[in-house]
């Protein structure tokens, strides 16, 4: 690769001034898109600096029940990949489009398969994505379709969990580019009071192996929590806690203004505590 | 007469998974990573029990003396005469202690448990029938059970709730999506993901990620097995047809997987046809769905144009279901098995025709099988020879099926 992505330069420019990088998660389509458009704009104002973009899906086995009720409700209302699509590429080419920091694609396989890789990643190309999370694809499947999304310019994201055994981390250092995301937790999606401690032990191992920058997740919700994977890791995913608050959205534009300042507030101390140099 | 007297052309083989989990392009593993180290080692642990003839022995008196195997491959002899057509036999898996040929897979399944030096198992369960097979077995090993249902199948099949629970089972209710058997499994996969060190999953169905598949297969293979041989043993010959049902597909993969290389025996597979062919009306995954991925593997599916997983209806909950064993597709596309509908109405009326005439109440599952023998099997030469799984009985259908007659119990 001659030019490096725009997530690894991401990651590059962070640490090159000793930051971490915090990462929300939100659904798109809870309640309906044009929200999910004003809270990635918001976040986006608060200073994140990637975006993890879900997209619904009716059988989303890696994820916990809040993600699980945001994903429902999305389909309920008749979403589809397409109006996901068309309103990131609204965002993305828009008068603000330069202000939105890079987007990552979570998005089950079924869904990528139905669609068929190709159209699936050339809709997320041309909608401004810079990367897709595949959790369902494990390395030993994902290779055809990481390159696929690799000739395309973006980067294919591979995950590591506490049960990966040191062979599958080789495998997984060699088929994934853009971040690693290190899932802290055995189990899916949902916030945690406390991290575990072997994650440590996980992360530094995964250092030596890969140049890719390592990104936690699962089981993240407290900008206390950052202080711990300080020098460990290159940045901090945050999804449950983000997305929780979306139960709380309905069609009332008051309600929405106030629920999407509540999670800007939050983004910001997040973004002040992964920026925070020691 | 039917094309089934002549040998099929087909390229299956029975040499199928391979070491990645392939049925030629299906099946395989799209799960989470948090999963693929447990399954690489139930694979493994899989393996090295295959080769063990101790786990085999223990298997098989367990299989004789706690399950009562083998089961009558019965000569239906008044259904003969009332269609007037083919010899009909009857798997009678519906003898087997609890009711149903899913007891075949989880006494070998808890016998892994051990093996693995595991103590907590996990299942998902529809109609309840896998349920309370995996409460029997863990009762049996003393091993804590917990068994993921969906609100709206608790409510349907009280009865199995209740025998689960006096087995020592916790049966917990699954509220998310539309509370039913494809949500149950996906709840039992989280859990699995977040104790995996500690407990087994008993999937119920020929359905999952490598090596369920093919495990499940295997141990419900002894349902061929010995219907091949019984055959052998009355008839002097092979049977033209066998038939079965096909929901995630266990009991007919089970019946088939023996006879997949015997060309001149005509597989038949039964899905639930439900109301008819309209989308949300029926579960014929086979029939009417497309390829896509589905709880870790690919396989048919029925699924919207996104990928998103479709309502699918059936009368029968244990056919209620909007995939299909890998191996099934497989076969489906190598022309091995053929697969057919039947709707409701058409199993309930067999079920009162089985009742009627041989004093056996069927399983609703199993009476969609029966539908198709009574649908063919009269058209079919004196000399052949039809083989229907009756993979399960009818006592927990009685008052779903008295409802559907307008009969108060």
């Amino acid at each position: 690769m001659t030019t490096p992505t725009r997530i690894a330069a991401t990651f590059a420019a962070l640490k090159a001034q000793g930051h971490m990088a915090f990462m929300p998660f939100v659904t798109v389509g809870d309640p309906d898109v044009a929200t999910s458009m004003a809270l990635i704009r918001e976040l986006a104002s608060r200073g994140v600096d990637l975006i993890e973009v879900g997209f619904p899906y009716s059988d989303p086995i890696a994820d916990g029940p809040v993600i699980q009720a945001s994903y429902t409700r999305a389909l309920s209302r008749g979403l589809q990949v397409n109006d996901i699509f068309s309103g990131i590429q609204q965002l993305t080419s828009g008068p603000d489009g330069g202000k939105i920091p890079p987007l990552v694609a979570m998005v089950s396989y079924a869904i990528v398969f139905r669609i068929g890789t190709a159209a699936f990643v050339e809709g997320a190309k041309t909608a401004g994505f810079s990367g897709l999370i595949i959790p369902d694809l494990p390395a030993d499947e994902a290779g055809e379709v990481a390159s696929e999304i690799r000739k395309a310019g973006l980067d294919a994201v591979q995950l590591v969990a506490p049960t990966t055994t040191p062979v599958r981390e080789d495998r997984i250092a060699e088929t994934g580019s853009g971040f690693v995301y290190c899932i802290s937790i055995a189990g899916t999606t949902g916030a945690r009071d406390q991290l575990p401690e072997e994650l440590s032990g996980q992360l530094k191992r995964l250092r030596g192996k890969t140049s890719l920058p390592l990104a936690v997740g699962f089981g993240v919700s407290k900008p206390e929590q950052v202080g711990t994977l300080r020098g460990l890791a290159d940045g901090v995913i945050v999804g449950s806690a983000i997305v929780r608050q979306l139960e709380r959205l309905s069609n009332n534009s008051e309600a929405t203004l106030h629920v999407l300042r509540d999670i800007g507030d939050f983004a910001a101390k997040m973004v002040a505590a992964t920026h925070a140099t020691r | 007469m039917t094309a089934a007297v002549a040998a099929r052309k087909h390229s299956a083989s029975s040499q199928v998974p391979d070491l990645s989990g392939r049925f030629g392009e299906f099946g395989r593993r799209f799960v989470p990573e948090t999963l693929m180290q447990a399954l690489e080692q139930l694979t493994a642990e899989y393996e090295e029990a295959q080769r063990d003839p101790e786990f085999q022995r223990e298997l098989n008196g367990l299989l004789k003396n706690f399950v009562g195997r083998p089961n009558p491959l019965y000569f239906a002899e008044r259904l003969t005469k009332h269609l007037g057509g083919a010899k009909i036999y009857l798997k009678r898996e519906d003898l087997n202690h609890t009711g149903a040929h899913k007891i075949n897979n989880t006494m070998g399944q808890v016998l892994l448990t051990r093996r693995m030096g595991k103590k907590r198992v996990i299942a998902e369960t529809g109609a309840g029938q896998h349920g309370v097979a995996t409460a029997t077995a863990c009762a049996r090993f003393g091993f804590e059970c917990v068994v993921y249902m969906g609100e709206e199948d608790i409510r349907r099949q009280k009865l199995n709730v209740f025998n689960m629970k006096m087995m020592g089972a916790e049966v917990r209710p699954v509220t998310s999506g539309s509370r039913t058997l494809a949500d149950a499994i996906n709840e039992a996969m989280r859990d699995w993901m977040g104790s995996v060190e500690h407990t087994h999953y008993i999937i119920g169905s020929v359905v999952g990620p490598h090596p369920f598949p093919m495990i499940v297969r295997d141990f419900q293979s002894i349902i061929g097995n010995e219907t091949r041989q019984q055959c052998l043993d009355l008839e002097g010959r092979l049977p033209n047809e066998v038939i079965a049902c096909v929901g995630g597909g266990s009991n007919s993969a089970g019946m088939f997987y023996p006879f997949v290389e015997d060309d001149s025996v005509a597989l038949t597979g039964v899905e639930a046809g439900g109301r008819g062919p309209k989308p949300g009306d029926h579960a014929s995954t086979l029939s009417f769905g497309n390829k896509g991925v589905l709880h870790g593997s690919y396989s048919y599916v029925l699924q919207d144009a996104d990928g998103q997983t479709m309502p699918v209806h059936s009368i029968s909950a244990g056919l209620d279901y909007p995939g299909v064993g890998p191996e099934h597709s497989y076969w489906k596309d190598s022309g091995r098995v053929n697969y057919v509908n039947i709707r409701d109405d058409e199993a309930l009326a067999a079920f009162q025709t089985l009742a009627k005439l041989e004093g056996i109440l069927p399983a609703i599952e199993s009476s969609h099988a029966i539908a198709q023998a009574l649908k063919t099997a009269g058209q079919r030469s004196k000399d052949d020879i039809v083989v229907i799984c009756l993979s399960g009985r009818g006592d927990k259908d009685v008052y779903e099926v008295a409802r559907l007659l307008g009969k108060e119990i």
